[in-house]
């Protein structure tokens, strides 16, 4: 059992869901009660779809139990072919009918009906939402791709490629679509079928016809480019294209697999961030510290972003995501770092709180989080929101994709001068502590909220904490007060950086025994730790 | 699979007909998302699975900003195992909890499907835990499973568990006002109660030890429609309900008081003198939405069981046309004076069964049609304006102060609509 404040994923049906309302024609009959039905609102108000997902629920009450629950759940397939004719239809349960074990995919078998039906076996008190979606999606390209045939030679033929991976509900995946495309045609290499988003159970008959396939998002579609890697030996590019160095990377992959020239879509500046980047007002971005934490692909493609694309250095590495700790741990160890792998929000925040940031890129809890602590942040990731879903074109892969995450990552932050000058006049009484950067106004941005707040609430510091959130270090006690005219100096620094300032001088007093913490030690610390 | 012949009216000229099928309701979890902030002091603990805790951070979770009074233990295949002890399990968790929120007073832990399914007695594990945590935290248990509850169900289940614990009242005439209600619109009717000379305590108070008592003596009038088990558990105690329509619009705020005020004897024209002023601002309000209101067509998908209620004040007071009023139950009962209001031949729909509603619906053409949040888009684009019931829920919509507001958020989606030039 465990205590769950907030959930990063949601159930493996939801996976599912995300799989089957990225498609067309096909339908879900879901083994469930009525509360279940709330998944709707995820893709009819989270998305905006304009459709319900094609999902029928058995809503089966606590007086139907022991008695015709699978025959509440046979109708319902039933009724649903006859209503929505799909192409095929996935049947399963979700976490309490799972408990009844009335076997779905035996009881839809026996309706015999002429469409392929595939039965899901989500475990859910074991796997979560991607999970889920991964398992489905494999299932389906299973049943539905084939056995494997001969492909067409390729002579006089442009290359051809599945692009695998990008669902309902998923993050910016609409816009990462539409840039890939983009990249594939300049290469000139021909799509064959996008798979679950727009396809059809059809198009998934046709996935052996492509030459080799592309897995935008290993969480949803690497098992199924394995077993199509096995079957059909087609190989598959799992480079994510997300930041200038793997797009890069993704481009020269890609063209070798289909053996065509990378170098004129790479040639002419494809991305404005390097320049940007190199250009001096960025300058001030040089060792920002900053904490990364989300799904898998998300977390490691942003880790390298930061680091190598705008020069941030990360102090914190982690997902959710424990299907993929492996390449999380290791991407972390080359930043001298521990990662963070929990889908514990509680510990999520602990980590964040002693990593000290001056950065969040996170989901949407750690917004939260970060909020409270008054610390900029940005979201990089699924748990989705309806603010996932812009309006504008907001890709985060490919060179335009670049761009945006650019933008996304340097907009929470205070600007370079202004950050010199609020250091120099911490006197000035419009820069006080939680003055926000200037350019992102008083109005009700997140942001600006949070760090007007911060002044009434100094989050870093070890004074007293109003959050109930228990600050590191019990040996806080034998650590030496701090003289009155240190404690003033001490205010002088930005708040962002203040509780690394006091955590470095009070650990520097600690090591050296010293009765007292006076101003000498204070610049005594600056020195010895630098910045 | 559905009851397609009207069922035999009810005294009242209304066609009750009950439906199954599928539903697309939420369950009676979604409760906390108002319960957790009405009591003050109270934490909702549900044990479930992961769908709960998903159910109701998608429900309102990422819209609350402030650490939410409310959490899920999830149960997990060590648990279904036998690996771990359950109540070992819940135990730890709530200590956890407990050490992080010290300022709780009040822990109901909430059973849901799962728990139901492999019935884990959560009544008894609030026994154990609350022998344990006394005097400083009470624990009461109530189920908001979706095989037992719909949505509004779960605060009637909560209710409910805080019946048998409420201190026994003095032998005097008391008025117990019963359902969550805003606070700025309780406080309101306090003062008009006060005014009229009558005690009123209401259910659930802000605070865990401010809990109203309850005997014999008591008479209590509800406030919400959905208080089956609520109303029962409180005539075990002595209380008797004053039957009333509910203080949705002006008249039925009028009528809700008077049924109060006449039950303890006030003076009809002390009761005219002290619900004037409000009944003049409520009418003078509900005239600014009449004309954009009349002659609308309304369909009601079921969801919160305040749809009668609701279908009555927007038929009677704001002159719109009822094609379908669709509830999930329909407690005759306690909707007696409610259903007499709904014009002859209204047809109520008790129960779901989604497709076949919708087929109704998208024949009908409905000028508004109320449902839940997961139907409102789809209808939306297919070019019908909707109002999605949950936010009735989330607004102080009852009394006389509000129900402007209340007609407001009828007409709010027509007159986007009409603004609307893309």
């Amino acid at each position: 059992m465990q205590l769950t404040v907030w959930t990063y994923e949601g159930p493996p049906h939801i996976g599912a869901m995300r799989v089957a309302t990225a498609m067309e024609g096909l339908h879900y009959v879901l083994h469930a009660p009525q509360g279940d039905t709330y998944a709707d609102l995820l893709f009819t108000m989270i998305e905006r779809r304009a459709k319900r997902p094609p999902v029928t629920y058995t809503t089966f009450q606590a007086q139907d139990l022991g008695r015709d629950t699978a025959a509440i759940f046979k109708d319902a397939v039933a009724a649903a072919y006859a209503r929505f004719q799909p192409q095929a239809m996935i049947v399963g349960a979700s976490c309490t009918a799972e408990l009844i074990q009335d076997d779905p995919g035996g009881l839809a078998k026996a309706l015999a009906l002429p469409i392929p039906v595939i039965p899901l076996e989500l475990p859910a008190y074991q796997k979560k939402e991607n999970w889920g979606a991964s398992e489905t999606f494999y299932r389906l390209v299973r049943a539905l791709a084939g056995a494997p045939g001969e492909r067409a030679p390729r002579d006089g033929r442009r290359p051809a490629c599945n692009i695998l991976g990008p669902t309902a509900l998923g993050f910016r995946h609409r816009d990462d679509l539409i840039e890939v495309r983009r990249l594939l045609e300049g290469l000139g290499i021909a799509v064959n079928v996008v798979a679950p988003l727009g396809a059809t159970p059809a198009d998934l008959v046709r996935l052996g016809e492509a030459d080799f396939n592309i897995v935008l998002y290993p969480e949803v579609a690497r098992s199924a480019a394995q077993y199509l890697e096995k079957s059909f030996r087609q190989p598959f590019v799992d480079v994510v294209p997300i930041g200038v160095g793997a797009t890069t990377r993704f481009v020269e992959a890609v063209a070798a697999l289909a053996g065509v020239d990378p170098a004129p879509i790479l040639a002419n500046a494809p991305s404005r961030l390097p320049w940007y980047s190199r250009s001096v007002d960025s300058t001030y971005l040089t060792g920002k510290r900053v904490f990364v934490f989300g799904d898998a692909t998300h977390a490691l493609a942003l880790a390298r972003v930061a680091a190598h694309e705008l020069g941030f250095k990360l102090v914190g590495l982690g997902t959710y995501t424990r299907e993929f700790a492996r390449e999380v741990r290791a991407e972390a160890a080359l930043h001298g770092i521990e990662a963070t792998i929990t889908d514990d929000y509680l510990d999520v925040e602990a980590a964040i709180q002693a990593a000290a940031p001056e950065l969040v890129l996170g989901t949407q809890m750690e917004r939260h989080i970060a909020k409270r602590l008054g610390i900029p942040c940005a979201v990089i990731s699924a748990p989705i929101h309806v603010q996932d879903f812009p309006a504008r074109h907001s890709p985060q892969m490919g060179f335009e994709g670049a761009n945006v995450l650019f933008d996304t990552l340097v907009h929470p932050l205070m600007m370079g001068l202004e950050e010199h000058l609020l250091g120099m006049f911490r006197e000035d009484p419009e820069f006080h502590d939680g003055a926000a950067p200037s350019h992102l106004g008083r109005g009700p941005s997140g942001i600006a909220d949070a760090v007007e707040r911060a002044p009434k609430t100094p989050p870093l510091a070890s004074a007293p904490v109003p959050s109930p959130i228990q600050i590191q270090g019990s040996d806080a006690v034998r650590t030496a007060p701090w003289a009155p005219d240190a404690e003033k100096e001490l205010k002088k620094i930005p708040f962002f950086v203040r509780g690394k300032a006091r955590a470095n001088t009070e650990r520097f007093a600690r090591e050296r025994q010293l009765p007292l913490i006076t101003l000498e030690t204070l610049y005594d610390a600056k020195a010895h730790f630098g910045r | 699979m559905n009851a397609h012949a009207p069922l035999p009216s009810t005294e009242c000229g209304v066609s009750v007909r009950a439906e199954h099928g599928q539903r697309a309701v939420f369950c009676g979890l979604t409760g906390i998302v108002w319960l957790h902030r009405k009591i003050q002091d109270a934490f909702f603990l549900v044990v479930g699975s992961r769908t709960c805790a998903h159910l109701i951070q998608s429900a309102a979770g990422v819209m609350i900003f402030a650490e939410p009074r409310f959490a899920t233990a999830i149960i997990d295949e060590r648990d279904l195992a036998g690996l771990a002890d359950m109540n070992e399990e819940l135990d730890r968790v709530v200590t956890r909890l407990i050490e992080r929120r010290p300022d709780i007073r009040l822990l109901f832990l909430v059973g849901s499907c799962p728990s139901e399914v492999i019935k884990l007695d959560l009544s008894r594990a609030a026994l154990r835990l609350s022998r344990r945590l006394a005097p400083d935290v009470r624990v009461l248990n109530y189920s908001g499973s979706g095989i037992e509850t719909t949505f509004t169900q779960g605060e009637d289940a909560c209710l409910a568990s805080l019946v048998p614990e409420l201190p026994e009242a003095a032998t005097t005439d008391e008025l117990l006002v019963v359902g969550a209600l805003a606070d700025v619109v309780e406080d309101q009717f306090a003062r008009l109660f006060s005014d009229f000379g009558i005690a009123a305590r209401f259910l659930p108070a802000r605070r865990a030890g401010q809990m109203p008592p309850v005997g014999r003596g008591t008479r209590f009038l509800l406030a919400q429609p959905f208080l089956a088990d609520t109303a029962r558990a409180l005539e075990e105690r002595g209380a008797r309900r004053i039957a009333a329509p509910f203080p949705l619009g002006a008249e039925g705020t009028t009528e809700w008081l008077r049924a109060a005020a006449e039950a303890f004897g006030v003076d009809p024209a002390r009761f005219e003198a002290v619900t004037a002023p409000g009944l003049r601002r409520s009418r003078q309000a509900l005239a600014a939405y009449a004309e954009k209101l009349a002659g609308k067509r309304v369909f009601f998908f079921p969801d919160s069981q305040l749809e009668v209620p609701l279908a009555r004040f927007l038929s009677r007071e704001m002159g719109a046309e009822l094609i379908e009023v669709g509830t999930p139950y329909l407690h005759r009962g306690h909707l007696a004076a409610e259903l007499e209001w709904l014009p002859d031949g209204t047809a109520v729909v008790e129960g779901q069964s989604l497709d076949d509603g919708l087929d109704r619906c998208r024949l009908a053409r409905p000028d508004l049609t109320v449902c839940g949040l997961g139907l409102a888009n789809p209808l939306e684009a297919e070019g019908l304006t909707t109002k999605w019931s949950i936010e009735l829920l989330f607004t102080p919509i009852q009394g006389y102060e509000q129900a402007g507001d209340l007609a407001e958020l009828f007409a709010r989606p027509l007159e986007r609509r009409a603004r609307l030039e893309v």
